[in-house]
């Protein structure tokens, strides 16, 4: 729940301070209209005390209650309910007080002269108080529900990014598996070998985080470590290049963006021909941006890849739009019988 | 392995795209002396080829294969063989192989479930044998090459074309040689006899397929059986007109005339919201 504007420090003194000055004001007009300073004093004082008692009050209350917009005519209700209670109580202590005191009948008089000018002073005061406290309250509970909203779409944002990351595919782990199976009986050191590089794949399946951007030169290391445990299981169908400068290596990205690419051509590649298969990978910065592009063979005759995306890259696009909140960062083209996937990797994050 | 297995030969095949998975079936069946592995493919191509070339008693196909899957390659092989599918991960083939009785290896497989799978085999085989001597031929109509043998394969397959790999394409023999179809190149499907004529700009193709077999599995809102004999791709329509009483004509954009029925030019305009 919102808390009262007046439990800040900073909105108290500044409510004090208010009351301070409008006393001394009321004291000064008091005393310019004839009455002497010690009952100018007292009626303001009393009154202005009164007042502030209501508005604190007023405040307050709100916090448990606030008015829907369509009962906006409840603020004027209470706002003219209470200056008129303000107004009664004022005249029921003020007027026995002073009269048997110090003026007589004149305070009565200047008293039941100046009621309406007190009314309209008191219902302004408190109706502005109402009203700042309506705004305050809705301010408030607007900014708590767009940060609960926030904090939900970033939960839901994070899950998702989790969830599309960790989509392994279960075909290239039950394939490799078999493949292993295979070449325990017959060649148990690349069957060691293989259950190594299907481990540390693994392992960097897991431990990566969407936030730690990584090095290319990293992911770079991590996607031959894929492409060995594909190539033994494709034999020679399956080759790779990766064309990449200097300048590259050191550019960021997000962690495990890059293997499904490549995994995707790399199906594409090897289902849609009988021939070996070569997947040519390029790096290169452009402008604030690193340009990876996956280069693989199909078969025109028989597959019609979509314009955007399609074949398995629906995923990809869906993580670069939740991550950078742009479409336009996965294209692909087709040239021929070759079909490429081009990711570009805006350079602003600060890993 | 009990004895009678041993008898009589068998011929296999292997069809996968791994090596190293033709690997492990080649090294789980060396203890099958009876058992001749005839040849190893390494695509569905081959594979078709293979089984014209040796008549197999027994394949071991993978399902996920470059141009053509398993499924595809079983449908066009007239008469095919027995089959022991051996996959990593499909959900639609795993529901086809349980609903339809053919045994299927889930990868990585051990030697237990693979001698299990193989001995389902040989059992049967011998048992049908057996019915055979003391029944006469006339059992056979009962089994694989019978009267009915294209159930199980028929069903098996029916439910393997919805796999989503098979959603986009229709595979077809044509003069000795596979021609892929994708979908969207087809115009229109017209009943002959026992096959379907697939018309597209590339020419006509025959297929052993019922009418009601595509009306089934292919995409409603793409596909509309606008007549007992005909089913059309929505997107090549570019007319209707009328013609006769109760019936239309449509017009394609390839300008062939496909008869719409009454009934058929209701779901017509069904699927082109009219």
């Amino acid at each position: 729940m919102a808390k009262s504007p007046l439990s800040q420090y900073k909105f108290l003194l500044i409510f004090i301070s208010w009351w301070a000055i409008w006393g001394f004001l009321q004291v000064s007009l008091l005393i310019g209209f004839g009455l002497p300073v010690k009952t100018a004093l007292i009626d303001s004082i009393l009154s202005n005390s009164l007042v502030a008692l209501s508005c604190a009050f007023l405040s307050n209350n709100m916090q448990y209650y606030l008015p829907k917009k369509e009962r906006y005519w409840y603020i004027l209700f209470i706002s003219l309910s209470l200056s008129a209670i303000i107004l009664l109580a004022c005249k029921a202590i003020l007027v026995p007080l002073l009269s048997e005191k110090i003026d007589g009948a004149a305070y009565a008089l200047f008293y039941s002269k100046s009621w309406a000018v007190r009314f309209d002073i008191i219902f302004l005061q408190v109706g502005c108080m109402a009203i700042l406290s309506v705004l305050w309250y809705s301010s408030e509970e607007e900014q708590e529900n767009r940060q609960r909203r926030n904090d939900a779409e970033r939960l839901a944002r994070e899950a998702e990014l989790f969830k599309l990351r960790q989509q392994l595919a279960p075909h290239f782990l039950f394939n490799s598996l078999n493949s292993i199976s295979a070449l325990i009986g017959s060649r148990p050191e690349q069957a060691r070998k293989m259950i190594q590089q299907l481990s540390d794949f693994l392992r960097g399946n897991l431990k990566k985080e969407e936030q730690q951007w990584v090095p290319l030169s990293e992911e770079l290391q991590y996607l031959e470590l894929y492409l060995d445990i594909e190539k033994v299981r494709f034999g020679h169908r399956l080759d790779t290049q990766i064309i990449c400068d200097e300048e590259c290596l050191s550019s960021r990205l997000p962690p495990m963006l890059l293997q499904p690419i490549v995994e995707n051509a790399i199906k594409f590649g090897l289902y849609d021909t009988t021939d070996a298969v070569i997947i040519i990978i390029r790096a290169r910065v452009e402008a604030k941006f690193v340009i990876i592009e996956v280069e693989n063979p199909f078969d025109p005759e028989t597959s019609r890849p979509k314009k955007g995306t399609g074949f398995g890259l629906s995923s990809i696009q869906r993580r670069l739009y939740l991550l950078f909140a742009r479409t336009d960062l996965l294209e692909t083209r087709v040239a021929g019988s070759l079909f490429t996937t081009i990711v570009r990797i805006p350079q602003i994050q600060t890993p | 392995m009990s004895n009678n297995h041993n008898n009589t030969p068998v011929k296999a095949i292997i069809i996968d795209d791994e090596p190293l998975a033709r690997m492990i079936v080649k090294e789980y069946l060396e203890p099958y002396a009876n058992i001749t592995i005839m040849q190893e493919c390494g695509d569905g191509f081959e594979g078709i080829k293979a089984i014209q070339q040796h008549r197999p008693d027994l394949i071991f196909l993978d399902v996920q294969m470059p141009k053509i899957n398993g499924f595809e390659m079983l449908e066009l092989v007239e008469d095919p063989p027995a089959v022991i599918f051996t996959t990593a991960f499909d959900e639609y083939a795993i529901k086809a192989f349980e609903n339809h009785a053919v045994d299927y290896l889930l990868k990585p497989f051990n030697k237990e479930r693979f001698d299990k799978a193989l001995r389902k085999w040989l059992d049967q085989r011998a048992t049908r044998a057996s019915d055979q001597i003391t029944h006469g031929p006339a059992a056979i109509a009962h089994g694989p090459g019978g009267e009915k043998p294209a159930d199980p394969t028929e069903a098996l397959l029916e439910t393997a074309s919805q796999s989503p790999a098979q959603q986009h394409r229709i595979v077809v023999k044509t003069g000795g040689k596979i021609k892929i179809i994708p979908l969207e190149d087809i115009h229109f499907l017209e009943a002959a006899d026992d096959y379907v004529k697939i018309h597209t700009a590339a020419g006509n193709f025959l297929k052993n397929r019922t009418m009601g077999y595509f009306e089934k599995t292919l995409d409603p809102a793409q596909f509309v059986r606008t007549h007992r004999s005909y089913i059309l791709n929505v997107s090549q329509v570019t007319r209707i007109d009328p013609y006769e009483k109760d019936s239309h004509l449509c017009i394609l954009q390839s300008g062939a005339q496909v008869p719409v029925s009454k009934a058929g030019y209701v779901k017509l305009k069904g699927v082109l919201g009219l």
